[in-house]
């Protein structure tokens, strides 16, 4: 039998998409390419309606995890404390985080789901030394992640 | 006793009603935060754990200075302060 909580599973009432203005789909896969063969990681700001989320901005913040910079990352908090504070001055908020999985496929782990907090969006980049290979969303709803829809299109 | 802005982060919200800040009066940064568990039941048992510290995936901030560098929830509040719940944004693949 299949690991529910590991096997996101994809419901009519969570299928809300995540939004993305295309230049920012391209900064994030100059990121990650840049970033191969190490986990980078950053925030993504904007605005949420419901389960629906628009990014407005995104961040690249450092990551932590210096021992495992391969297949761990742990964000700076005190980069999330700055984003988090200039957000709000903008009437935005932090509706999740993204983050590379190299070499691996662009599916959240079992790391990721412990980790996860419900309510944000978490936008995983398989990268390769080719570029960027995939990139899926997810949301936490009841202990699983399901998956968000991305919309590569303007926000407002 | 000082007033104190709480941050609430998104994932949290739900259980302050949506609000992104709470103002509450206190003294140091743990009697502010019993005070947001007060109005808010429920909200502090996902940034303590059951010895009253914070919880691994949570980052507790005043100012600009997380409270591990101050020594802990009871550092003080002083003046308009700002006590800011950051969740830990961590994971990888596997």
């Amino acid at each position: 039998m299949a690991d529910r909580s590991t096997a996101p599973a994809r419901s009519p009432a969570e299928t809300e998409p995540l939004r993305l203005p295309p230049a920012l789909r391209g900064q994030l896969e100059r990121w990650a390419s840049e970033g191969h063969p190490h986990e980078v990681c950053g925030l993504l700001v904007g605005r949420r309606n419901g389960t629906a989320t628009s990014v407005a901005r995104i961040t690249r913040g450092r990551n932590l995890a210096l021992e495992r910079l391969r297949d761990r990352y742990t964000l700076d908090p005190e980069h999330f404390l700055a984003v988090d504070s200039v957000a709000r001055r903008e009437g935005l908020e932090v509706v999740g985080a993204w983050h590379t999985h190299p070499d691996h496929p662009a599916r959240p782990s079992t790391t990721d789901r412990e980790r996860a907090w419900e309510s944000f969006s978490y936008l995983i980049l398989s990268v390769t030394r080719s570029g960027v290979e995939d990139a899926t969303a997810w949301r936490l709803a009841g202990g699983v992640f399901l998956e968000q829809p991305i919309v590569t299109e303007e926000t407002s | 006793m000082s007033l104190a802005t709480i941050r609430i982060p998104t994932p949290l919200r739900s259980l302050t009603a949506g609000a992104g800040e709470v103002a509450v009066r206190a003294a140091t940064v743990r009697a502010a935060l019993e005070e947001l568990e007060r109005r808010h039941p429920g909200v502090l048992a996902r940034v303590l754990d059951e010895r009253g510290e914070t919880r691994g995936f949570v980052n507790i901030f005043l100012g600009d200075t997380n409270v591990k560098q101050l020594g802990g929830l009871d550092a003080t509040v002083n003046g308009a302060a700002v006590i800011s719940i950051v969740p830990a944004v961590a994971g990888g693949a596997p």
